[in-house]
């Protein structure tokens, strides 16, 4: 593929991309704002394949090992530490689960009011 | 691994990406969409090491060991209060990697003039610029939030201009680098200016206003990551970057949304400074303060109708979540109905509060949205205002002077009674007066809220 036309195309999904960032969290509730924040903190941590290819060159300069290393750091950290403390924070709401079941049972008209 | 299989892997990534967004938006879906976010993430490092052109691999473990070792290690102990922070960090790390990435190509590839073709310069030059931005503001944001610095807007005379011409310095240092001026030095000084924008960008930005800055900067990592596919002709990252840009920014708009702000107000109002003074004068003109006791306060609780529970930062600095249930079971034992308030915007995230009474195990009928609590306040003997401040601020409905005037609040001076726990009378995160404390409904119960909530609770129970 020519440069030109690889541009084309990498241009053509980077529209679709936005059009579908809008579209995918159309309604999302208030509850979820810090979660999905979280969550897509921890999905922009994909830039670890940008800093594993300068890492990973075979002939490269002592600045080119610095900032690959240290890129490669940072986005492992982006990457693991985005879905743990997104995983924590769901983990909360999920515990809330039983709680309501259990309690319906004396008092079963409450969630109404 | 030939070049047609790895990016048909990729796609399988962007799709468990695509997935995670969608289910991160519903409650019941939101953890297993991380997971499958996670699983996609480990397919693209996976498939990443396959490929061709990676020959040492030694490093880049090394360096996967130390980065996802600290993140684990900070992301598995850090308290539930201090997740806001937390995002602020691992999103600036984030922005840094991307900009690193961008100097080590351009460092790389410029030494011979002309190699480099012009999208490629210029996807390095906004990476650069736009990872550099995020890693500094991330930081001072982080900051903020940790009260490492002070929460409260920063701000001088000629702030505006200060930062224009810093701005406009690092965007013509990216100028002169897409114009093919292929010098490192234009490298150091983009990314130099680019640092102290993004620092100058969110000191005069108040610390409750920082969810809003942090889902902006998480948008700006987005971007900086697809930028950084454009220079490597990488799909995975030119996509899943683009979707965390777009997404973050709709996030970023709903949130500001959820406080009844404009985005523009938000990043550019040096909120708090407006007119802190006007809202002194208009709450606390001749008003005074009236204390009580926690024995008073547990009478006034035992014996009320109704009850309502507003949570905010202080409760979870307090970490009383806990202790807030225990003493709502209590008076429920003894024939009080209690429900809790929760503003969108309450702590320092949006839904923030709710987290934290999920952990304390709070049934989850009693949580009502503002929506839903409003009306009721009318009707509530005690509204007991556990550490929030600006959510309750009447100021935001009378005082047009207000720098939070427009924002949604709860209702509560509607209530017979409020009561306010508080360690002390120093104004909010945001740094403004409350009229509310002023009011002859309400009375203070100084002190911190766990220690106040568990006098609270003796008193009670000897009633």
């Amino acid at each position: 593929m020519s440069h030109g036309l690889l541009l084309v195309f990498e241009l053509t999904i980077l529209v679709l991309a936005i059009f579908l960032g809008f579209e995918v969290i159309s309604k999302v509730p208030t509850l979820l704002h810090t979660p999905l924040m979280s969550g897509t903190n921890a999905i922009h941590g994909i830039v670890i394949v940008g800093a594993m290819l300068v890492m990973g060159q075979g002939d490269k300069d002592t600045l080119t090992w610095i900032l690959g290393f240290i890129a490669v750091i940072l986005a492992s950290a982006n990457v693991v530490g985005g879905f743990v403390v997104t995983d924590r924070m769901l983990e909360m709401f999920k515990r809330r689960r039983p709680e309501p079941a259990a309690k319906d049972d004396d008092q079963a008209s409450g969630p109404q009011q | 691994m030939s070049r047609a299989t790895t990016d048909l892997l990729y796609l399988v990534t962007i799709v468990t990406f695509i997935l995670a967004l969608r289910f991160l938006s519903q409650p019941d879906k939101a953890r297993l969409g991380n997971w499958i976010g996670a699983a996609g993430m480990l397919l693209a490092i996976g498939v990443t090491f396959a490929q061709s052109e990676i020959v040492s691999y030694w490093e880049i473990v090394l360096g996967m060991v130390i980065g996802g070792g600290f993140g684990a290690v900070a992301a598995r102990r850090v308290k539930m209060t201090a997740m806001p922070q937390m995002v602020a960090l691992f999103n600036g790390v984030g922005g840094g990697a991307a900009a690193l990435i961008s100097w080590a190509e351009f460092h790389n590839r410029a030494p011979n003039p002309g190699n480099l073709k012009v999208d490629i310069s210029i996807a390095i030059m906004l990476s650069a610029l736009i990872g550099a931005i995020s890693f500094a503001g991330s930081m001072v944001a982080f900051a903020k939030l940790q009260e490492l610095i002070q929460g409260r807007p920063i701000t001088y005379p000629g702030q505006q201009l200060v930062n224009a011409l810093v701005f406009g310095a690092a965007v013509a240092a990216g100028v002169a680098i897409a114009a093919g001026a292929e010098e490192q030095w234009l490298m150091w000084a983009l990314l130099a200016a680019a640092a102290l924008f993004g620092v100058l960008f969110v000191l005069p930005i108040g610390g409750a206003d920082m969810p809003v800055v942090i889902s902006l900067l998480n948008a700006f990592t987005g971007l900086a990551a697809a930028a950084t596919g454009f220079e490597l002709e990488n799909n995975v990252l030119i996509v899943a970057g683009m979707l965390v840009g777009a997404s973050g920014t709709l996030l970023t708009l709903m949130m500001s949304r959820a406080m009844n702000r404009s985005i523009s107000n938000v990043l550019f109002g040096a909120f708090g400074q407006v007119s802190a003074g006007a809202a002194t004068a208009a709450g606390t003109d001749g008003g005074t303060v009236r204390s009580a006791s926690a024995e008073d306060v547990a009478v006034m609780l035992a014996y009320a109708h109704k009850v309502v529970v507003v949570p905010g930062y202080g409760l979870a600095v307090a970490q009383a979540q806990h202790d807030v249930r225990q003493l709502a079971d209590l008076l429920e034992e003894k024939g009080v109905e209690v429900s809790y308030a929760i503003h969108p915007v309450a702590g320092r995230m949006p839904g923030h509060m709710n987290v934290l009474l999920a952990e304390a195990n709070v049934p989850y009928p009693q949580l009502k949205e503002m929506d839903e609590a409003n009306p009721e306040f009318g009707r509530t003997d005690v509204v007991l205002v556990v550490g929030a401040n600006d959510v309750v601020n009447p100021d935001a409905r009378n005082n047009q002077g207000s720098p939070i005037y427009g924002m949604p609040i709860l209702n509560v001076d509607e209530a017979e009674t409020v009561v306010v726990l508080k360690r002390s009378m120093n104004p909010g995160f945001a740094g403004i007066e409350n009229p509310l404390f002023f009011n002859p409904k309400t009375v203070m119960l100084f002190g911190d809220a766990k220690e106040s909530i568990a006098k609270l609770i003796g008193d009670v129970k000897g009633l």
